[in-house]
């Protein structure tokens, strides 16, 4: 295992690169301005294999596309693994000197055999160790990946079979290069860097490490818990189980956006004190006991992180509407009155009280990324930022590999569901539309949700394009209009959650989620489609 | 091929491939352009950046032509400003304003501005008309009145975003700019990512939500990152009277590097949307109600200390923003860890 949820490297040398090993990645559709790259990458002879069970856009671009069946990626990789071991087409002096558990690896994945693979992922053998090959043979390769990796139960073992794939063939500590997550946010990656993880203190530092939390301790005047908080998922439980009696959101309209949001939507009606701070009276906010208005990106000073660990600065353009305030100064006004000061004049001084005490970000200041963000680490003023990962080293430890297991789909498709139900997003629209919904003229270009078909199970159906349907899972059921394409594979429909007021997509997916991350598995629930009675 | 060239007497180190134009403006002579577009293949349509080069019969083309070792380039002379004001004049004759709506509304265009700087007025009568392109998509004005057909529209949309919506159609006269089968954007494979406005030297193509909003010398420009995916594209706000009135890109961001998609391009008017919160809402009787502040701290505050007096920290959980900046998040765990004393304490990423 190696790194952090963050690209190895930057966005810029995925264009250099000569091999782009797209997984689970719909990227022209979610990260618009990263598939510019991977476009001209391809248009200067670079090497482009897909893996994405849809017929992506940018299968267009390649001729090296692997349909694999939603849900068995770890067959994939580790079989590619398999490949690029038994033909001793591996960097043997990179995993001599950097890594360690090859020996292990190798063992393990014996049975790993392209033929064993092409049962499970329904990708030809010939094309995975072709696959396999190219990937071995780029001089450097850049592997690319998004939520179809991540958002499924097996989502951390996913991955680990990709950074095998590139600990294998010497491709972190290189540019052009790496494993990288494209995060979907604006700001997830600084939210997870300053530390809102119940598990980590700002820049990936665990709550029980003494000297840390010490460090932290000293910083703020206070004692810390060193045993890690609860996730929002398990929080979920908790506040059913009466455990959790006060909820406090902030710009996260997690009652339409959660898995299996039927239940999230039970435990905050359920909760006795809910506090929700958003722009917009969002579907969150009307369950909510207090509503606090806040200011938008535009309208507060301070700095988001993006995908490539870029530190950027957003600035003041706007007064906020009415008596809308920053969410940093909403916190610091509430802190103060439950007996806690904290006064602060600007931002900036909340970023000098965070770097001061994180190593990464030691080394910046406002006035540094006043023209130009910097990528942490960045440990001293006179550092300048690290466009890629691991150049050296791994750090203490060697980069390890992980023998990891294909498992089945959390919930495989039966005969009473027999249909697997994947969601994702679509360009023109952003998560729940609270924002894109609210911007004039979008609803031209997407007006509402569909269903996207096989043709094959069209026909098995009985159901023609533009017809209602009801698609129905064991946790509910939502009304959407068919769209018949091969976009989907036959056995697989696709929704997105764009438009909960009309189709609320997450009543249908699970919440059985990764034991790791905690994140459910949004892109495989079983479903049925049921024609309306006419 | 590496040496060095002179560029009207000072001398630049050649880099392979690097047009004569890119090594000009390096070091800091402006050779005046239209059809250039650093972002993609020369076209060297316009003539506008014609040079002299020592030992050539003919002037070149300094966006299409690299700087060679050993080259002896003239970018200013009186025959080469005189064929520079010709062509412009030329181009002029399709928008023979002083200035146009981009100009008024949004910004100088580079047509309007190359031609106040060198004091050129239109001289010709443009002979085309009509080709105002009545299109009922919301982002993006197509008025070929204005088009000078420097096709960097054209080249953006293929070669850059390799959307392939508009190209080149049509002859002589009769020669515009067209989607397939000639129709609206809405029904071609545009994604509205903007860059065809962006890239356009004139009034042809123009972003329709910042028109009508401002006069431009009103507007400033405040960079910032756009707040949708992860990616982090620069940008630059265009404030007046108030309010963010558009968005350009920000050609300088390493990111992005100019380029945008429609999200951060044409949807941030959610900033002045009427449906925004503007006062706490407090629930009373069932229903959610206008507050002060004061009302809404204080209720938070009494039910807070209740709750971990009665129950402790743990019977608390706090869910911060992957939307929101660091400063807030980095607040907001401060929040949860020093003041409850809870490690409950999440964000977005994993749901």
């Amino acid at each position: 295992m190696v790194g952090r949820g963050a690209m190895s490297n930057s966005i810029a040398e995925l264009e250099d690169s000569p091999l782009i090993f797209a997984a689970g990645t719909n990227t022209t559709e979610a990260h618009p301005v990263i598939a510019l790259r991977i476009k001209r990458a391809v248009a200067r002879g670079a090497k482009l294999i897909v893996v994405d069970p849809r017929k992506i856009e940018l299968v267009e671009y390649t001729n090296r596309w692997l349909r694999l069946r939603v849900g068995t990626d770890i067959a994939l990789y580790n079989t590619m693994a398999h490949v690029i071991i038994e033909e001793g087409l591996y960097d043997k002096p990179y995993v001599a000197e950097r890594t360690k558990g090859f020996a292990e690896l190798r063992e393990f994945l014996k049975s790993y055999t392209p033929g064993y693979a092409a049962e499970i992922t329904g990708v030809p053998a010939a094309e995975i160790a072709a696959a396999a090959r190219e990937y071995a043979r780029a001089d450097r390769a850049a592997i690319v990946y998004t939520l179809g990796i991540t958002e499924h139960s097996c989502g951390v073992h996913n991955v680990q079979s990709l950074a095998n794939l590139a600990l294998l063939c010497g491709n972190f500590g290189v540019p052009n290069a790496g494993v990288n997550p494209l995060r979907g946010q604006n700001n997830v990656q600084g939210a997870g860097d300053v530390g809102c993880l119940p598990n980590y203190l700002p820049g990936y530092q665990p709550t029980g490490a003494g000297e840390v939390r010490e460090r932290w301790e000293k910083a703020w005047g206070v004692t810390l818990d060193p045993n890690p908080g609860i996730t929002k998922v398990t929080a979920i439980d908790e506040i059913i189980r009466g455990n959790i009696r006060a909820v406090y959101i902030v710009g996260e309209n997690t009652a339409v956006s959660d898995a299996n949001v039927g239940k999230t939507r039970r435990a905050l009606e359920a909760v006795e004190f809910l506090i929700v701070q958003d722009l917009f009276l969002t579907e969150t906010a009307e369950l909510a006991h207090v509503v606090l208005p806040a200011a938008s990106f535009a309208e507060a000073d301070g700095t988001f992180t993006n995908t490539e660990r870029r530190v950027q600065r957003v600035r003041k353009a706007v007064e906020p509407p009415g008596t809308a305030k920053p969410d940093w100064l909403i916190i610091a006004e509430l802190a103060t009155r439950l007996g806690y000061p904290m006064a602060y004049n600007h931002p900036s001084e909340i970023w000098d009280e965070l770097a001061r005490n994180t190593p990464i970000f030691a080394g910046i200041d406002y006035e540094r990324i006043e023209l130009q963000g910097i990528q942490w680490p960045c440990p001293t003023r006179d550092h300048p930022g690290t466009p890629y990962l691991h150049k050296d080293s791994f750090g203490p430890e060697k980069g390890s590999f992980q023998a990891v297991p294909h498992v089945a789909l959390a919930e495989p498709p039966d005969e009473a569901y027999p249909l697997v139900l994947t969601t994702g997003r679509r360009r023109s629209t952003y998560h729940t539309g609270t924002q894109t919904g609210r911007a004039l003229g979008f609803e031209e270009l997407v007006p509402r949700e569909w269903l996207e078909v096989n043709p094959e199970d069209a026909r098995a159906l009985g159901i023609g394009e533009g017809e209602e349907v009801e698609v129905a899972s064991r946790r509910g059921r939502v009304r959407v209009a068919v769209k018949v394409t091969d976009r989907s594979p036959p056995g697989v429909v696709f929704l997105s959650f764009h438009f909960p007021r009309e189709t609320l997509t997450n009543l249908l997916t699970t919440d059985v989620y990764d034991p790791i991350t905690e994140t459910p598995e949004f892109k495989a629930c079983a479903v049925r489609i049921e024609k309306l009675r006419g | 091929m590496k040496g060095k060239a002179r560029i009207d007497g000072r001398s630049v180190d050649c880099v392979p491939g690097q047009s004569i134009v890119a090594a000009a403006k390096g070091i800091g002579i402006a050779i005046p352009t239209l059809c250039y577009d650093p972002r993609v293949e020369p076209s060297a349509t316009c003539r506008l950046c014609l040079v002299k080069v020592k030992g050539r019969r003919l002037p070149v083309a300094a966006c299409a032509h690299a700087l060679e070792p050993e080259m002896e380039v003239t970018s200013e002379d009186p025959d080469l400003e005189s064929w520079r004001r010709t062509i412009l004049a030329l181009a002029l004759s399709e928008n023979p304003a002083a200035e146009c709506r981009r100009c008024a509304e949004i910004g100088p265009c580079e047509l309007h501005a190359l031609a106040k700087k060198l004091a050129v007025s239109p001289v010709f009568q443009g002979a085309a008309s009509g080709r105002f392109k009545e299109d009922s998509n919301p982002f993006i004005r197509r008025d070929y009145e204005q088009c000078i057909y420097c096709y960097r529209c054209t080249r953006v949309c293929g070669e850059l975003e390799q959307a392939h919506a508009i190209a080149p159609a049509g002859r002589g006269f009769k020669s515009r700019i067209a989607t397939f089968f000639d129709g609206g954007l809405l029904e071609s494979s545009c994604t509205f990512c903007g860059q065809c406005v962006q890239t356009c030297p004139t009034g042809a193509l123009m972003d329709k939500k910042m028109l009508g909003k401002a006069r431009a010398t009103e507007a400033t420009k405040v960079r910032s990152v756009c707040p949708f995916c992860g990616t982090g594209c620069g940008i630059e706000l265009h404030v007046a009277r108030g309010r963010v009135i558009g968005v350009t890109p920000d050609w300088n961001a390493p990111v992005n590097q100019g380029s945008l998609c429609v999200k951060g391009q044409f949807g941030l008017d959610f900033i002045h949307s009427p449906e925004r919160l503007t006062t706490p809402l407090i629930r009373r009787n069932g229903k959610l109600t206008a507050a002060t502040w004061d009302e809404a701290y204080g209720l938070i505050v009494g039910k807070f200390q209740q709750i971990k007096d009665e129950s402790g920290p743990g019977a608390f959980a706090l869910w911060s923003s992957s939307r929101g900046t660091s400063e807030s998040n980095y607040l907001m765990q401060k929040f949860a860890r020093a003041v409850i004393g809870t490690n409950n304490i999440d964000n977005c990423a994993r749901t």
